[in-house]
């Protein structure tokens, strides 16, 4: 990484000085971590996609696949830089023609994820991408999309301090996030099963 | 209306058009549907796309890029941050935490809802809406009348497509009164 002193990226503190804690969205007693207010701010938001594309540049990724829909905010600019196409999943009947669905479980209920058929190809590289992973119940949605041993990567914006939740598939997956938790700006690596 | 036909047409042009595919009877029969997801896999004409925009708003002082949920996601953010502008998601109903105006639009049976937060644009951001493309107008309208509201000047809508109900639009947007400037339309 560029510029680290003591292994901390000095971009990671504007950034998570950008994003605002909204008490009680959706529900009462949720802490919601928004990044509108970091798209507010040009430079701080140019630094976040700088951070993944010096990251992900020069690792053959070729495809980057965004979770509908604040990973449609962040996907895109990191593809057009790192030359990688980009993919959305979205919810369902959002998609024309013909999907693969994945269903996760929420806390109450379940939804469902798509994505198109031939978007990607075996052996293709592909980076996942969201604004926050918090039970990783959407991530493990677009992992089994996106079909095993496909996905290298994901990389999220911002991590909860959740534990993971038991998840069915044993895939091994490296998963980076810019900001650990609200206390800690520093830029991990972990690895999680999914 | 389109600054495209009053010259020759970029060549780029041609490219990114032969990308976009057309889905026949979705969501609904007899509604020809145009993907752009086609488009975003095939990184060459992306970046095309999203060129053709960055080079005529360059220079125009915009301070604001306002994309429409959710398609509009895909091609603002990457404008907002060449050209140096806020990016500002308007979004469907109960999405945005916090604050919020709301423009209620009409869809062909009913009606439907756009949000913008309070405080993401102030009065005299000069802004840019984009989305993937323009039917009736419906839509940028509800997104025009959120910036305005907030006292910004929306200088053009960007679209990657624009469709032949616009003409049909053009009329119900004079007789609701809603100002329109400019279309800025690629293919």
């Amino acid at each position: 990484m560029l510029e680290e002193e003591n292994g901390v990226d000095p971009r990671l503190q504007a950034i998570s000085a950008a994003i605002r804690v909204v008490p009680h969205f959706p529900k009462p007693g949720i802490m919601f971590n928004d990044i509108t207010t970091l798209l507010l701010r040009p430079k701080v938001f140019k630094d976040v996609v700088e951070i993944f594309v010096d990251r992900y540049r020069d690792m053959g990724i070729s495809a980057v696949a965004g979770i509908e829909a604040r990973g449609f905010i962040f996907g895109p600019s990191i593809a057009l830089a790192i030359g990688a196409k980009f993919i959305p999943l979205r919810k369902p009947k959002k998609l024309p023609g013909e999907v693969i669905s994945e269903a996760y479980v929420l806390e109450y209920g379940t939804d469902c994820l798509e994505m198109h058929v031939g978007a990607v190809h075996p052996g293709e590289r592909v980076l996942v991408i969201d604004d926050l992973v918090a039970t990783g119940g959407t991530l493990c949605a677009a992992i089994r999309l996106l079909g095993p041993m496909q996905i290298e990567w994901k990389a999220c914006l911002y991590t909860c301090r959740v534990p993971f939740l038991e998840l069915p598939n044993q895939v091994n997956l490296c998963q980076y996030s810019a900001l650990r938790s609200l206390q800690a700006n520093v830029a991990t690596e972990s690895s999680t099963h999914c | 209306m389109s600054a495209c036909k009053d010259k020759e047409q970029d060549p780029r042009i041609e490219g990114i058009a032969s990308t976009i595919r057309v889905v026949p009877d979705f969501p609904k029969p007899g509604i020809m549907f145009q993907d752009i997801t086609t488009l975003l896999l095939d990184p060459k004409a992306f970046k095309n796309t999203v060129d053709l925009f960055v080079e005529r708003y360059t220079g125009k002082d915009i301070t604001v890029v306002a994309g429409i949920e959710a398609r509009g996601f895909i091609f603002g953010p990457p404008i907002a941050l060449a050209i140096g502008a806020k990016f500002v998601p308007l979004r469907k109903p109960r999405k945005l935490p916090g604050e919020v105006i709301s423009e209620e639009y009409v869809l062909e049976y009913g009606t439907d809802c756009l949000q913008m937060h309070i405080g993401a644009v102030q009065p005299g951001d000069r802004a840019l809406v984009v989305d993937d493309l323009i039917a009736t107008g419906g839509t940028l309208c509800a997104a025009i009348k959120l910036l305005e509201r907030a006292g910004a000047e929306v200088v053009e809508c960007a679209c990657v497509i624009e469709l032949p109900e616009l003409k049909a639009f053009y009329l119900h947007f004079s007789s609701a009164k809603c100002e329109v400037l400019d279309w800025d339309v690629v293919a």
